[in-house]
Order: structure tokens, then C-alpha cells, then sequence
């Protein structure tokens, strides 16, 4: 994987009327990770969004090198579609030359004929998650990644997460639970927060 | 890439695709249209030549109001699942994504119209010459209703209750169309076709860019 990097400088994150957080500068090198923590409601999801370049920050400038992989909570998977076309609509249009992997890795094997809205919550992370992998981006924004997931799972995630750093990518992930991330920088967005 | 998306657009929004089942049916605005031609004689009673001179405009009226049912599904479920999100982190444009579903809903509702409006020329008892205007017409301006239904299905994407005011937003913007389109029958002669079909190029010209601006507005506020 070529060398990535994500820049944030000086962001602030209004929502409607209310300054979220301000003042929040990130500069990420490839192999490196970051937890992001916060209680809920301080600006997680907006601020994986504006690093993300959907949300534009009230202040601020953000850019990267690399492409950008979002895990958040919606899979972006057709409820309707079998869970292997929702998947193969993604890989192809990330051109994924070996989509089979991911599904194996993260047991969801089985569910392949099983139209997506069957699924449970865990069973769509995995899927979600399946997703990002084959999109094959060098920077992760994982959204609450561990949520609705099952320890085996989160062990799984957390392995995964090792090996993507371990290659040369980015993972930045925000949730309110603990990863087990050992090499991971910690971002607390209270200290940031208006 | 374009061919992927298409392909999935057209699995959700045609008649019978495999995406298509829980989003309503999209078979119905077809039988709305034909309902419509049905009941109409009904209502004005066995008057045949009353019929065969109203029938051409009852045909677009309908083909109208059936272009209007599939609004709700056209933008709003994608941007609640979060497809447009992962589209724009790809950096692809919401642009082509506006124009590909434009593609796809006209693809998806204005052939099975065209064709249906044979059986419901038949039912209103209209002449050949007046048939065959009905259809060019459609031809010219169904391409401007799908571009209409898509820029409002975006416009109205983000907003609650969205559904029920898009059907209210159309109906003005496409009076232009109604008026050249089906005003052609009242003259005989296809003149206004002509103004019709050049009404829809610039709706279909307009839509992406309209529609883009729409979907990156709903995401960045």
C-alpha cells in the first residue's frame, strides 16, 4: 500500500445552531491509529463525516492522500438484495478482484443467499465491514465499529484492524467503548468540546 | 462503472428487478394508467365522440399522474441507506449518479407507457391519426417528466412528509410539457411535439446538475 496520510487542522463542527467541538487538529501517517472517545452527542459521527469530506467543517481545513474507506451506521446495502449482491455491487464498483476473502474471514459465508433486511445487527456490521475490506481503501473511518458486534467479532475487527495498520494504512476510529487498539493514539473530543 | 449503477437503478425501479420488491410495487403506475383510461369512459358516460375528442388528453393526464407514483422511491431510500455517502467517497459525482437514475426511471416507467397506451387509445375509441400524436407526444415528453420526477425526488429527499409535496411540486413544472404535448391534439398537427420535446431536452439537461446540487446540500448540512 502507498504511503497515505489524512490532515485536519484547526476543525470546528457546528450542528444547527450549536458548536459541537472546535479547534481539533490531526495529522495521521500510514501504519498509524487513532481512538477517538467521547460521550454521545459530542460530535463523533459529524467529525469522522467532515474527515470523511461529507460534511464540511464550520472552520478549518481537511485533506488526505489515499482513498477513504467509511464504516458508519448505515451498511449502504440494498435491504432487498441478497446479502452476496449487495456486496458484489460494492466490489465491483470498487473494482475488488477477490471479494470472496472478506465474507470468509468474518463468518457471514453462510448468509450470502439471505436478503440483507434478514440479517441481525451484528450480522450487518459484518457485512458492513465486509464491504470495507474489499474496497481496499488506505484509510479506515470506523464509526462506533464495535457496536451490536459479539466478543468474537470484536476480536476479529480488532485483528483486522492490526493487520491494515500493520500494511501501511490508517485507521481512525470513534466510539464511546474501548478498543483494543495497543499502539493507537487517544483523541478524548470532551477536551475539545465548547 | 456507469453500467453498475445503472444496472442497480434499474433493478430497484423496474417492474419485476430484484431490488424492486419492498420498495412498492413498480408495476403499479402502469395499472394506474390503464385504470384511469378505463374509468374515464364511465365517468362521462358512452358518448363516443365526446370521448374520442377528450380521450388524447384524459391519456396524458394519466400518463402524468403515473409518472408521479414512483417519486417517493426514486432518491429518499437511497440517501437513508447511505448509498449516496459511499458514492461520493469513490468520487463519483452526484452528477452522473442524478443522471444514471434519470436513465433509469424513465427507462423504467415510459416504454411499458407507450406500450400500454395502444389498449387505452383502443378503449377510448380514438382515431388512428389522434393515436398516433398521443404517442409521439409521449415520446417527446416523457423524457422531461422522468428529469422533472428525479429533480424533485432530490430536492425532496431530505425533508419529511416529502412524499406527498413532490407530487405537488411536479404537477406545476410540468405544465409546460401537458401544454405543448397534449395541445398538439387539439390543432391536429404535430407542431407543438416539436416545443415539447425541446421543453424535455432542457429538463433532462438541467436535472443532473439540479439534482447534484440537491443530494450535496441534503449531505454537507
Amino acid at each position: 500500500m502507498q504511503a497515505c496520510s489524512i490532515l485536519a487542522d484547526n476543525i470546528a463542527c457546528r450542528r444547527g445552531d450549536r458548536v459541537l467541538f472546535r479547534g481539533l487538529s490531526l495529522d495521521m501517517r500510514s501504519g498509524q491509529a487513532l481512538h477517538i472517545s467521547g460521550a454521545n452527542g459530542i460530535g463523533k459521527s459529524s467529525l469522522m463525516r467532515i474527515l470523511a469530506g461529507l460534511l464540511k467543517p464550520a472552520s478549518g481545513t481537511v485533506s488526505h492522500k489515499g482513498a477513504i474507506g467509511l464504516l458508519d451506521e448505515n451498511p449502504a446495502i440494498d435491504p432487498q438484495a441478497r446479502l452476496a449482491d449487495g456486496l458484489k455491487f460494492w466490489a465491483q464498483i470498487d473494482n475488488c478482484g477477490n471479494p470472496a476473502g472478506p465474507e470468509l474471514a468474518l463468518d457471514i459465508g453462510d448468509l450470502l443467499d439471505v436478503p440483507f433486511r434478514y440479517l441481525s445487527t451484528g450480522q450487518r456490521k459484518r457485512a458492513a465491514f465486509a464491504r470495507l475490506l474489499n474496497q481496499n481503501a488506505a484509510i479506515w473511518l470506523l464509526d462506533e465499529p464495535l457496536n451490536g458486534l459479539d466478543t468474537d467479532a470484536q476480536a476479529k475487527i480488532g485483528a483486522l484492524i492490526k493487520l491494515h495498520c500493520g500494511g501501511g494504512g490508517i485507521c481512525i476510529a470513534a466510539s464511546h467503548q474501548p478498543i483494543d487498539l495497543p499502539e493507537a493514539q487517544m483523541i478524548a473530543l470532551e477536551d475539545f468540546a465548547v | 462503472m456507469m453500467w453498475r449503477l445503472l444496472k442497480r437503478d434499474l433493478s430497484i425501479l423496474m417492474p419485476g428487478g430484484s431490488r424492486s420488491g419492498g420498495r412498492g410495487g413498480a408495476i403499479l403506475p402502469l395499472l394506474f394508467f390503464l385504470a384511469v383510461a378505463m374509468l374515464y369512459p364511465f365517468a362521462v358516460g358512452p358518448d363516443a365522440p365526446l370521448l374520442a375528442k377528450t380521450g388524447g388528453g384524459v391519456i396524458w393526464v394519466a400518463a402524468l399522474l403515473a409518472a408521479i407514483l414512483p417519486l417517493d422511491r426514486l432518491i429518499a431510500p437511497d440517501l437513508e441507506l447511505g448509498i449516496f455517502d459511499q458514492l461520493a467517497l469513490r468520487g463519483i459525482s452526484e452528477e452522473s449518479v442524478v443522471a444514471i437514475r434519470m436513465l433509469a426511471h424513465w427507462l423504467s416507467f415510459a416504454p411499458l407507457l407507450l406500450i400500454a397506451a395502444v389498449p387505452a387509445s383502443a378503449l377510448l375509441g380514438l382515431e388512428y391519426d389522434t393515436t398516433k400524436l398521443v404517442m409521439l407526444g409521449l415520446l417527446a415528453g416523457t423524457p422531461g417528466l422522468a428529469a422533472i420526477g428525479v429533480m424533485i425526488a432530490a430536492l425532496t429527499a431530505g425533508l419529511r412528509g416529502g412524499a406527498a409535496l413532490s407530487g405537488l411540486l411536479l404537477i406545476p413544472l410540468a405544465v409546460p410539457i401537458l401544454i405543448f404535448g397534449a395541445g398538439s391534439l387539439a390543432l391536429g398537427d404535430p407542431s407543438g411535439i416539436a416545443l415539447c420535446g425541446a421543453i424535455s431536452l432542457l429538463l433532462v439537461a438541467i436535472t443532473p446538475f439540479a439534482g447534484g446540487a440537491a443530494l450535496r446540500s441534503v449531505r454537507e448540512n
